[in-house]
C-alpha cells in the first residue's frame, strides 16, 4: 500500500470492462489516481472516457475488474458486503448530477436520509440537517419540498445531504451540469468552503471548465486512463 | 426509514390513491359478491334450520331438497315412530297455496302444517301474537316479510284475515321466519288445516320430524332410520346443506357469481399487483439513491414491506367499511335481510389482497435489489 497520511484515495492500475466476447469494452485501462485530504480534486475529461465508472468504483458502488482501491487506509473491496455498505454509510457523502432528492421529503428530510439510514432518531436527525442548511444558506427553506425549490437550491440541499453525517470522502458527479453558471459557481463556492476540511477529501467529476478554478488538484483522464494530473 | 418509506408512499397523491382505490375496489367487489353468494345460498337451507324442534328429517329417497318432495304413506310415520332410539316423530305438511287478501291481493306461499297435537316445528320467534294459538281453529301465523307483502305499508296487526282454497283463516301471529331462496310468505298452522289450503292429493304426508333419544346422535339416528324403512332421513344441517348442493349444482347462480368473482380477483391481481409493482419501479431511481447512500437490502425490503401493508392495510380497511355500510343498508331490505358481511368472506379477500400486495412488492422488489446503485451516476 503506498498511502501517506494525507492521501485519502488511492487508485492503482484500475481496469473496469463491462460485456464479454467481441462487445467487451474496457472502460477504464490501468487507472492510477489520487485525491488528498483537505483537497478538492477535480476529475476532467471527455464523455465516455470513464470518469463516472471510476467515481462508482471508488465509492463502492461498483467493482473493479482489477486493481486496487484503498480509501484512508481501508480496502473496501475486502469487505464484507454489508461492511461496504457500512463504510460508506459512514465514510462517503454523495452529491448527485440530478439531485437525485426523494420528492416526497421536505428540504430538511431529504439532508436527514444518510442520519436516519444509520438509525438516528428523526426528530435528532432533522434538526441536524436543518442546522446544515443554515450552515449552506437556505436554512429557510427547511420546510419546503424539492419541487418548489430552483435547481441551484436543490443541489445544495443535495450538499446537505452529503454533509450531515460528516463524511470524509465526499464524490461529486457533474454538480453544476444541471445548473446555470451562477448558481453552479454558487455551489461551488459552497462546497469549497463548506466541503473542503483538513480531514476529508473530495473528488469532483465535472465537464464545466468554468468552475476549474475551484480545484486544487485536476486528474485528466482520457480513453480510460489518467493522462496528467495538474496542482493548483 | 419507515417514515421515509410511508413519506414516499403518500408523497405522490395521485399514485397512493390509485393504490387504495384499487385494493379497496377489490375488497369490495370480493367480500359483496362473495357475501351475497353466500347468503343466498344459505338462504336454500332456511326452510329447514327454521324448525328447530327437529334434528333429524325423514323423506322419501329420491327428495332432493325441501321445496320438491315427494309425499310419504300416513304408516311411514308409525314406521319412523318404531325405529329403535326415536324420542318423538311428528309428521309436517309442505305445500304452496295461493293465499288472497280482502283487497284482492295474491301471492303463493309456503304452507307448513304442524303436528295438531304437539305442534312441533312451530315459529319460535315471534313478532307478535303466539304459535300456541294455531290450536285454535282457522287460525295461522304468518312471517313479517309475508304479511308485508301482502298488506304493504300496512302496520302489523293480528286478526286480519286471509282466504286460501277458500278456507279463511285468521292471522294469529306474526314470525320472525328466515328468509327462503324465494321470497314467499310462511305460514305456519296445523296440519290438518293445512292440508285443505290447496288442491287434495292422495298421499299428504311431506316429511317426518324426528328427534333422538338423549345420547343418541342424530347422525346415528338417522342411519337407524334409513336402515329400518328404507327412507331418506338427514340430520337439520345435511338437510339443509342438501338444499344448498341442489341450487349449487342445478341453477346458474354460482356461475354467474363465479364470473363476477373471478372478474374481481382478475382486477385484484393485475390492476393492484400492476399499479403496486408500478409504483416500485417509477421509484427506482429513488431506491437507487438510497441504496448508494449507504441503506442496506434489508432496509429496502423492509420499507417496500411497509408500502405495501400500508397500501393493504388502508385499501383493505377502506373496502371492508364500505362493504359493510353496503350490508347494512341491504340489512333493512325485506328481501336481502339476512344477506351480511361473512366474516369468513372479510378474512379471505383480507388474505388474498395481502397476498396480491405482498407478491407485486415481491416483484417490485427483484428490480430494486438488483439495481446497481451506481445507476444513480447516470444521468
Amino acid at each position: 500500500m503506498t498511502s501517506t497520511p494525507s492521501i485519502a484515495v488511492h487508485c492503482q492500475s484500475i481496469r473496469r470492462s463491462f460485456g464479454s466476447g467481441d462487445a467487451r469494452i474496457e472502460v477504464l485501462r490501468g487507472v492510477d489516481f489520487e485525491a488528498r485530504r483537505g483537497e478538492m480534486t477535480f476529475l476532467v475529461g471527455p464523455s465516455g472516457c470513464g470518469k463516472t465508472t471510476l467515481i462508482s468504483i471508488i465509492a463502492g458502488l461498483l467493482d473493479a475488474s482489477a486493481g486496487d482501491v484503498t480509501l484512508f487506509g481501508s480496502k473496501p473491496a475486502s469487505m464484507t458486503s454489508r461492511g461496504q455498505i457500512l463504510f460508506r454509510r459512514s465514510h462517503l457523502g454523495f452529491v448527485f448530477q440530478q439531485y437525485n432528492l426523494l420528492p416526497a421529503l421536505t428540504a430538511a428530510e431529504n439532508a436527514a436520509v444518510p442520519l436516519l439510514a444509520a438509525g438516528m432518531k428523526h426528530r435528532e436527525a432533522v434538526d441536524r440537517a436543518t442546522a446544515m442548511l443554515q450552515r449552506l444558506g437556505i436554512g429557510e427553506k427547511a420546510s419546503v419540498l424539492p419541487r418548489l425549490l430552483s435547481g441551484g437550491q436543490q443541489q445544495r440541499v443535495a450538499l446537505a445531504r452529503a454533509l450531515v453525517h460528516e463524511p470524509r470522502l465526499i464524490i461529486c458527479d457533474e454538480p453544476t451540469a444541471a445548473l446555470d453558471h451562477k448558481s453552479g459557481e454558487s455551489v461551488m463556492e459552497l462546497l469549497a468552503t463548506a466541503a473542503v476540511h483538513p480531514e476529508r477529501a473530495v473528488v469532483v467529476v465535472t465537464h464545466d471548465n468554468r468552475v476549474f478554478h475551484f480545484a486544487h488538484r485536476i486528474s485528466h483522464m482520457n480513453d480510460g486512463v489518467i493522462t496528467h494530473t495538474t496542482t493548483h | 426509514m419507515n417514515f421515509v418509506a410511508f413519506r414516499m408512499l403518500i408523497g405522490d397523491r395521485a399514485k397512493y390513491i390509485g393504490l387504495i382505490f384499487a385494493v379497496a375496489f377489490s375488497t369490495f367487489l370480493l367480500q359483496n359478491q362473495i357475501s351475497i353468494f353466500a347468503g343466498i345460498m344459505k338462504n336454500t337451507g332456511h326452510r329447514v334450520i327454521d324448525i328447530t324442534d327437529a334434528e333429524v328429517w325423514v323423506m322419501d329417497p329420491q327428495t332432493r331438497y325441501f321445496d320438491e318432495n315427494k309425499a310419504l304413506k300416513d304408516t311411514d310415520l308409525t314406521r319412523v315412530r318404531g325405529v329403535p332410539g326415536v324420542e318423538y316423530a311428528v309428521r309436517l305438511f309442505k305445500g304452496n297455496p295461493v293465499a288472497r287478501t280482502n283487497t284482492g291481493r295474491f301471492a303463493t306461499c309456503v304452507a307448513l302444517g304442524l303436528d295438531d297435537a304437539t305442534l312441533t316445528g312451530a315459529p319460535r320467534h315471534m313478532i307478535l301474537g303466539s304459535w300456541e294459538a294455531l290450536r285454535r281453529p282457522h287460525q295461522i301465523v304468518i312471517d313479517k316479510a309475508g304479511y308485508l307483502m301482502l298488506f304493504p305499508g300496512e302496520p302489523l296487526e293480528l286478526g286480519r284475515e286471509l282466504e286460501l282454497n277458500d278456507q279463511r283463516v285468521e292471522i294469529a301471529g306474526i314470525s320472525d321466519a328466515l328468509p327462503g331462496f324465494v321470497s314467499l310468505p310462511i305460514i305456519h298452522a296445523r296440519y290438518s288445516e293445512a292440508l285443505n289450503f290447496q288442491g287434495r292429493q292422495r298421499l299428504q304426508l311431506s316429511f317426518v320430524l324426528a328427534r333422538p333419544q338423549a345420547g343418541l346422535a342424530p347422525e346415528e339416528l338417522a342411519l337407524r332410520i334409513q336402515d329400518a324403512t328404507g327412507l331418506k332421513a338427514r340430520t337439520t344441517w345435511q338437510f339443509a346443506w342438501d338444499c344448498v348442493a341442489y341450487y349449487v349444482q342445478n341453477t346458474g347462480i354460482p356461475v354467474n357469481f363465479g364470473i363476477t368473482i373471478a372478474v374481481a380477483t382478475l382486477v385484484g391481481l393485475v390492476v393492484t399487483g400492476q399499479t403496486f409493482y408500478l409504483f416500485t419501479v417509477e421509484n427506482l431511481k429513488q431506491f437507487g439513491a438510497l441504496k448508494a447512500i449507504g441503506v442496506t437490502n434489508m432496509r429496502l425490503l423492509g420499507m417496500i414491506l411497509l408500502q405495501a401493508v400500508t397500501v393493504w392495510f388502508v385499501g383493505y380497511g377502506l373496502g371492508s367499511a364500505l362493504a359493510a355500510t353496503f350490508f347494512n343498508i341491504t340489512l333493512n331490505v325485506i328481501a336481502t335481510r339476512h344477506i351480511t358481511l361473512l366474516w369468513q368472506s372479510a378474512a379471505g379477500v383480507g388474505i388474498f389482497m395481502l397476498f396480491v400486495v405482498l407478491l407485486a412488492s415481491v416483484a417490485g422488489l427483484q428490480r430494486v435489489l438488483k439495481l446497481q446503485p451506481a445507476e444513480v451516476f447516470r444521468s
